[in-house]
């Protein structure tokens, strides 16, 4: 579904993303790892056209998407979550969600004045909307709750919200588990899942929790350096000696230098 | 001991000036904290795009009035104002597509942007100056006075008397309704809403595809208007010359940062803040002290904080203050 072919993104000598290739499977849910640095937000960023490549192609279902802004890709249903989770704070809950859909008739100014019964339908619609994306997540308690207001873990889950109003086709999600109990964290993976079985959307998941990858995430692919490292089962990325290397770590070799 | 006189001395020398000053000024400051919460950059241009709009005004008032045209004891200025907003529009607009598009699309510093419209006032200054003359210009017609201290005296028999000029009550008047409208529209419209999220994150706003393009024209609208009404408030008030409204920059900046930059509510309650400081430091309070003060005690001086010469210090001194000590202003905007 997307195809990233030689992408290279530098910041001045720093190669961020140093020609990483991979594809991505339309309805997977696939999982991206890599130690802090490895490039895998700049990857994202480039991808959903926060920065532009320094070079490379990124394709979607053919179509060259390279360096598109961000509303655009949007309309064409690519979506990304903030690994920080970022809110409209001064507004509701379920205004966050209303604000989603964009091309809403009341975004114009001449709408505002003349188009005031259209805008009044699709609100109503909006609302009834939002309200079943906040019991979807089981947040409907919140609703009324300005954003700024609510817990890191909720904003998490506000951020999946936002990509159920339209449909997304492909969802990139940076570090959804981030600082979010094991609770929530069920309750996101669950979400995950049933969006991807019951409204077919993929998503890439970038996420630190290995218990988390291997329940949600098949495949998984491992950047290190700017460049992915290995793609394969969880099992497969465990056993690969370059992944050991760079990332995972064993008991044994981290006893062998406190040894040296 | 004479209180009644001395409050309607007060109302007539500093409550009511200050109030319609106040107004305008909270419409300048509205105008420049929408640039800045949007466009995010300090908008210094704001002055001369006001001396922009209120020249439109006056050219089209000046057409009105030698083809007889008038709305009675309103000034004909009401009837014009639309062609200058819509002359605004255009020219902000415009503006925005040759100079500021350039900008925005190379993502540059907030810095080099207040440069740039330091630039674009000098053309605005150029080009109204160029048209209009640098002069004073007068396109007060109608009624002067709702009520006249003359009348007041005669209506209520007291010695002092309490002057309420058309201007004033106009200003006062078209500043609450155009404030009520656009609190309604940031609030209640979806439009507004695209906009107030936008300055609230942009990262997030363009990820949600909010369409940047659309929220900046609309906010230029906003402000070419705001800034349109505001200049020929001032204008009507006072009087219209080029280079006061370069200097009313100064005051409209202060008020913008005292209530703290990107807020509008804070704009409007810093205007009134401004207004009122400098109204007050700058008036020769002789008066109404003769009224309240004990016998023997009434000041034989001005008392007379400031010249009026001065009055811009008074803008300049609180503007410090502010910046020194709460940067982000009463309201919590963005700090400066």
């Amino acid at each position: 579904m997307i195809v990233v072919d030689d992408l290279h993104k530098h910041f001045g000598g720093f190669h961020a993303v140093d020609g990483a290739s991979l594809s991505i499977q339309k309805g997977s849910i696939t999982g991206l790892i890599g130690p802090n640095g490895a490039g895998k937000t700049t990857l994202f960023n480039v991808i959903a056209g926060v920065l532009q490549p320094t070079s490379g192609r990124v394709t979607m279902d053919g179509e060259d998407i390279t360096g598109l802004p961000p509303h655009e890709l949007f309309h064409k249903g690519l979506l990304r979550t903030f690994q920080i989770a970022h809110e409209f704070s001064s507004m509701s809950c379920r205004e966050n969600l209303m604000m989603v859909p964009g091309n809403q008739s009341g975004e114009t100014l001449w709408n505002t004045w003349f188009g005031t019964k259209r805008i009044a339908n699709e609100e109503r619609a909006l609302r009834a909307k939002a309200d079943e994306v906040l019991e979807f997540l089981t947040i409907e308690h919140l609703a009324e709750q300005k954003a700024g207001q609510i817990s890191g873990g909720q904003k998490k889950l506000l951020e999946l919200g936002r990509t159920m109003m339209v449909d997304a086709k492909i969802v990139f999600l940076d570090e959804v588990g981030a600082g979010v109990n094991r609770t929530l964290l069920n309750t996101i993976g669950d979400a995950i899942q049933r969006l991807n079985k019951e409204r077919n959307y993929t998503f890439v998941v970038i996420e630190h929790d290995m218990d988390f990858i291997g329940r949600l995430c098949d495949p998984v692919i491992c950047m290190a350096e700017g460049r992915v490292l290995a793609e394969g089962t969880l099992d497969e990325i465990k056993a690969n000696e370059q992944v050991i290397e760079a990332y995972l770590g064993t008991g044994l070799k981290n006893k062998d230098k406190v040894g040296a | 001991m004479d209180l009644l006189n001395a409050f309607i001395a007060l109302s007539n020398y500093v409550l009511i000036p200050g109030i319609a000053y106040g107004s305008q000024l909270a419409l300048g400051a509205l105008g420049v904290t929408l640039v800045y919460g949007i466009l995010r950059f300090s908008n210094f241009a704001h002055g001369d795009t006001m001396a922009m709009g209120t020249m439109a005004t006056i050219l089209v008032t000046w057409l009105f009035q030698s083809m007889g045209l008038s709305l009675g004891f309103l000034p004909t200025a009401l009837l014009a104002l639309p062609f200058g907003i819509a002359f605004a529009i255009l020219l902000l607009l415009g503006t925005d597509k040759v100079v500021y598009k350039f900008y925005r699309e190379q993502k540059a510093k907030p810095v080099i942007l207040v440069i740039v419209s330091l630039g674009v006032t000098f053309i605005y200054n150029g080009i109204t100056r160029f048209i209009i003359g640098a002069d004073d210009q007068n396109f007060l017609d109608g009624q002067r006075f709702i009520m006249s201290a003359r009348d007041f005296k005669a209506l209520t028999g007291l010695k002092e008397g309490l002057a309420f000029k058309t201007t004033q009550g106009i200003t006062i008047v078209t500043a609450i309704i155009v404030v009520a409208l656009l609190f309604w529209f940031l609030n209640k419209t979806r439009a507004g809403k695209s906009m107030r999220a936008y300055s609230d994150n942009e990262d997030l706003a363009l990820l949600s595809g909010i369409n940047p393009e659309r929220v900046v024209m609309i906010t230029w609208m906003i402000v070419a208007a705001l800034a349109t009404i505001a200049g020929t408030l001032y204008g009507l008030d006072k009087s219209f010359k080029p280079f006061t409204y370069f200097q009313l920059l100064l005051p409209i900046f202060a008020s913008a940062i005292v209530g703290g930059l990107g807020s509008p509510v804070g704009a409007i309650a810093g205007g009134f803040v401004i207004a009122f400081s400098e109204v007050t430091i700058t008036y020769a309070w002789k008066k109404v002290l003769g009224y309240v003060m004990p016998e023997g005690l009434q000041p034989d001086g001005l008392v007379q904080l400031m010249s009026t010469d001065y009055k811009f210090a008074v803008s300049f001194v609180i503007l410090l203050i502010v910046l020194l000590i709460k940067p982000t202003g009463l309201f919590k905007g963005k700090s400066v």
